[in-house]
């Protein structure tokens, strides 16, 4: 199973390159699941990473992601408090998970790949 | 769903948005950032999100986000106007004679419209200068006198307390004033001669004057006295004279409280040298002066929303409460003349504002438009005489798929070319003509570069002119049918000349009877100027006498000139003699018709006047020493005779004053002595020998006037060293009353000029036009054997008739209009037909000049030159 799955990686290791903004993007997209759009995701990230995020920053990363393939968008109600412009929302979809599932494989692999002795340091 | 969400949302950064954005994403990104403007907003403020908003645009612009840029098609319309500008300025290179014609043509008309435009802005902004413009008043009054009546500006030195005891509601300040006039100010050695005002407390805070240093509020002391700037400057240089003193008239002794920035030259105050007090004016004046003594001026500022018609109307009856019946028989009326109406609204007839120099503004307004006009009409003659040349780029433009829109923006985008080189051509000339405009019309105009008003203006004078000259010629040019003008069916210029013979007779109606209007001016100045005097002003110098030492020892005075040479002769008179303001009434005499109001001019003078200024007597005889009882005698002119009603004046009895009875010793031809075109009024000399403080030397014509003058001088200031000499000849005097209607002639002169000269550029274009469009047949019937003279007359007799015309229009507008205009005048000018007819001919004359040149040319050519291309 694992054997597979480290083929599988190595075989889509172009195909899956995702840079680290894109990649807590997709992360953040993913925790709020049925409410991801615009807002709610610069939101999520600012909270949770502390750090100041952009609208522009934002919208072209997510525009990035959904030429990749990695999300699909869909529109959904209009709210008085955007001036009645409609939300779109924003979904994972099957590469987008893969993408992240890679991305996480390589770190952990990377983290196995340090020896013990590397970490033996004093703490902070 | 929308309630009032974005109410607050700033515009700019939204649309900015709009712009870039790709439109497939602009929606919910918008919607986004509003959704975030909401939260920041409610958290930070509308600041703080408003902010943040443009900011987040701003990080917006992104590649990944912006449109693709061929769709910014702004950049399509760049290239066009470019395109269209660069053809109108390779047209303008390869015609250049043409180009120039135009340019020329409306640069003249620009500079004549540039400079009444600053000229008219001058005249309406005067008094604008005090802040409280819109509420400073003249108490004026208007008195019937013989069923007529008369407004005056003076009032009696009682109304200014009556007005604060019983109507200070209506009022934030009211001044009792003097006139402004000359006082000799001595700082030690150092005396000058300033122009004073004498107004009370309220007056510089009344007149907002801009101090320098010291208060408004300094004329509290009645020996105080507030300084302009540069009289200030004149006594004491650069230090601070607040605190110090002067001496006014040798009298008294002022403290200076203050010094106030100079006032404008478009003030009605602008030559005050300095304000004393009211009340030490008043202490100088006799103490019995009563309401009938309208010997001064009242100003006042009304109150915040008061109206001046309303305060009017409260006032009126304030006078006539306090006179007596023999007074309160001229119904004496108050009212408020308002400053902004000072200047240009000051003349009044029966009681009624009828207009003043408003009048002149208009003219020139008018004036200025038809000259511009004129210009716009050779830009139009021009350019669609040339629509030949242009006719098959037309037809191109449009077969290339060019709509009529798109030529008519061209053609415009080409008028707006020559618009602006002939606008910042004018911008010089006017910059060159400015100091001699000033001169002429008694102006300190300048051309206010760092006001935006004025570029704003200059941007609408240029819309406006490019409108004006580009409109037909764009949609003349632009209506051109494709398949015939690339056929070479000449049809546009033949659609196009009648209205240039039209435009050709405007221009010249305009022009002609703009100088014949000049030409009339000009002779009613020159016949009143040659108007009978009745004395000799030759040689006449007129010399205030400033001091009671002086006016006691007159005799010594005139004698040492009389044994120096530098006078003839020399006499003492009330007032100067092209001057006579004093009226008098209280007259009585056998077989007066008690309705009359028996005003009279009156004139204390001394026994050697008529021998002075040389008056001719017609009846009687002159104030002689040797008769002890002219000093209750009359000298009348010819006017009063009239008036009195004497068959045999001499000899008559007149009872004046205190039960005094004169006689009338002479009658004397009628002097001019007050308006030169106004009747002279009944006029009585009396001799006097108190209160004639006016000198009046006849100089010896053997001396130059400098030398006699500055012999006087010396002279002068043995008798009285205190005060400083002043003289006028009588003559400039009697000039100077002509200098309005010089100015009026001067001016419509260099206009009409102008108007002629564009007319004649624009008819040098279409001569050139007509000749070279006809040369071939011209040189074909050379060949046949017409004589230059029937060439010459082939192509001159169109225009000449066209002049023609416009002459026989001008005429009668002229005469129209002139007689109008010399109504105003007692004493006309009679309007002969040889003006007319003689100004006719001149632009007839001028036409056929114009044209000949190219006429003769044309004729002179040599047809193997012209036909050899076919």
């Amino acid at each position: 199973m694992l054997n597979i799955a480290i083929l599988q990686i190595g075989k889509n290791m172009e195909k899956y390159r995702i840079g680290e903004f894109e990649e807590i993007v997709l992360l953040a997209v993913g925790i709020l699941y049925e409410n991801a759009y615009g807002v709610s995701i610069r939101q999520e990230i600012m909270d949770r990473l502390d750090r100041k995020v952009s609208v522009g920053a934002l919208q072209s990363a997510l525009r990035r992601l959904e030429k990749k393939g990695y999300l699909s968008s869909r529109k959904g109600e209009e709210t008085s408090k955007r001036g009645g412009r409609p939300k779109l929302y924003f979904s994972l979809t099957a590469a987008g998970k893969n993408a992240l599932e890679y991305s996480r494989e390589v770190r952990n692999q990377m983290w196995d790949a340090i020896p013990q002795s590397a970490l033996k340091l004093k703490p902070l | 769903m929308r309630d009032d969400t974005g109410k607050d949302v700033p515009k700019f950064p939204l649309r900015l948005l709009k712009w870039f954005c790709k439109p497939a994403y602009h929606l919910d990104i918008e919607g986004d950032l509003l959704e975030i403007f909401e939260d920041r907003k409610n958290e930070h403020g509308l600041k703080t999100a408003r902010r943040l908003l443009l900011l987040d645009v701003l990080l917006l612009f992104r590649l990944s986000l912006i449109k693709p840029i061929p769709q910014l098609n702004f950049l399509n319309h760049l290239t066009m106007y470019r395109h269209h500008f660069l053809i109108s300025w390779r047209h303008l290179l390869k015609n250049k004679a043409y180009s120039l014609l135009n340019i020329g043509g409306l640069a003249l008309g620009s500079t004549v419209a540039l400079l009444i435009g600053l000229w008219i802005l001058d005249e309406t902004s005067f008094d604008r200068y005090h802040q409280n413009y819109e509420r400073i008043a003249q108490v004026m009054q208007n008195q019937t006198f013989e069923g007529k009546i008369d407004t005056w500006y003076t009032q009696a030195k009682q109304l200014g307390p009556a007005l604060d005891q019983d109507y200070k509601s209506y009022f934030d300040h009211i001044s009792m004033s003097s006139f402004i006039f000359g006082n000799t100010l001595r700082r030690g050695e150092n005396a000058l001669i300033k122009k004073g005002i004498f107004m009370e407390e309220g007056a510089p805070e009344m007149l907002s004057l801009q101090m320098k240093s010291g208060n408004r509020d300094g004329l509290r002391d009645p020996y105080s006295v507030l300084l302009s700037a540069s009289s200030a400057e004149a006594f004491f240089g650069q230090e601070d004279p607040v605190g110090q003193s002067l001496e006014l008239n040798n009298k008294h002794e002022l403290t200076i409280k203050g010094v106030f920035e100079d006032l404008p030259s478009n003030t009605t105050f602008s030559n005050v040298d300095f304000i004393g007090t009211w009340d030490l004016y008043i202490q100088g004046r006799p103490s019995w002066i009563h309401w009938g003594n309208s010997w001064f001026q009242t100003f006042v500022q009304i109150k915040e929303n008061t109206d001046i018609d309303q305060v009017s109307a409260a006032i009126k009856n304030v006078k006539l409460d306090h006179v007596d019946e023999g007074m309160a028989k001229f119904k004496p009326e108050l009212f408020l003349h308002p400053m902004s109406s000072w200047h240009l609204r000051s003349k009044f007839e029966n009681g009624r504002s009828v207009g003043g120099r408003i009048e002149q503004v208009w003219l020139f307004g008018i004036i200025g438009a038809f000259v511009l006009f004129l210009a716009c009409i050779n830009f139009m003659n021009l350019s669609t005489a040339k629509s030949e040349q242009r006719a098959k780029e037309v037809g191109v433009r449009k077969a290339l798929g060019s709509d009529r829109a798109h030529l008519i923006g061209q053609f415009f985008s080409e008028t707006a070319l020559i618009v602006g080189f002939a606008l910042l051509t004018s911008l010089i000339f006017v910059q060159l003509l400015l100091p001699s405009f000033n001169l002429v019309t008694d102006k300190m105009i300048l051309i206010p570069w760092e006001s935006a008003y004025f570029w704003l203006g200059l941007a609408g004078f240029i819309l406006l002119l490019v409108f004006l000259a580009g409109s037909y010629p764009a949609l003349f040019l632009s209506s051109f049918q494709t398949t015939k003008v690339l056929k070479g069916v000449t049809i546009g210029s033949y659609r196009s000349a009648l209205p240039r013979k039209v435009f050709i007779v405007i221009q010249f109606t305009v022009s002609v009877t703009l100088i014949i209007g000049t030409v009339i001016v000009m002779e009613q100045i020159r016949y009143s100027k040659n108007r009978p005097l009745g004395y000799n002003k030759q040689h006449l110098l007129h010399v205030p006498i400033k001091s009671d030492e002086l006016a006691q020892r007159f005799d010594v005075f005139k004698d040492d000139l009389l044994r120096s040479g530098l006078i003839e002769d020399a006499c003492r008179a009330e007032s100067p003699v092209t001057s006579t303001f004093v009226t008098n009434s209280g007259f009585d005499w056998q077989g007066k018709d008690p309705g009359m109001a028996d005003e009279f001019v009156t004139l204390g003078i001394s026994f050697d006047f008529g021998k002075t200024v040389e008056w001719e007597i017609k009846e009687g005889r002159d104030f002689s020493m040797e008769h002890p009882s002219d000093s209750t005698g009359f000298v009348i002119n010819e006017a009063a005779v009239a008036y009195l009603g004497f068959e045999d004046p001499i000899g008559q009895k007149i009872e004046w004053g205190e039960n005094e009875t004169y006689t009338i010793i002479g009658v004397v031809k009628n002097m001019l002595t007050q308006s030169p075109y106004a009747l002279v009024r009944p006029m009585i000399f009396y001799v006097d020998r108190e209160d004639i403080d006016q000198a009046i030397l006849k100089l010896n014509p053997a001396l130059s006037a400098q030398e006699a003058i500055s012999g006087i001088e010396a002279a002068y200031k043995k008798h009285d060293p205190l005060n400083p000499f002043e003289f006028k000849f009588v003559d400039e005097a009697h000039a100077r009353k002509f200098q309005g209607e010089e100015r009026v002639a001067k001016l419509s002169g260099f206009f009409a000029i102008l108007a002629i000269l564009i007319s004649c550029l624009g008819l040098l274009g279409m001569a050139a036009f007509i000749t070279e469009r006809r040369a071939k047949e011209i040189s074909i019937r050379k060949v046949l054997g017409a004589s230059v003279f029937n060439l010459w007359k082939l192509v001159s007799v169109e225009f000449f008739l066209l002049v023609l015309i416009a002459c026989c229009i001008a005429v009668p507008i002229a005469y129209y209009f002139l007689s109008q205009w010399l109504q105003k005048f007692v004493y006309q000018v009679d309007l002969s037909a040889w003006i007319f007819v003689l100004v006719s001919l001149g632009a007839l004359l001028i036409t056929l000049l114009t044209v000949s040149f190219q006429a003769i040319k044309a004729a002179l050519s040599n047809p193997s030159q012209t036909l050899k291309l076919e």
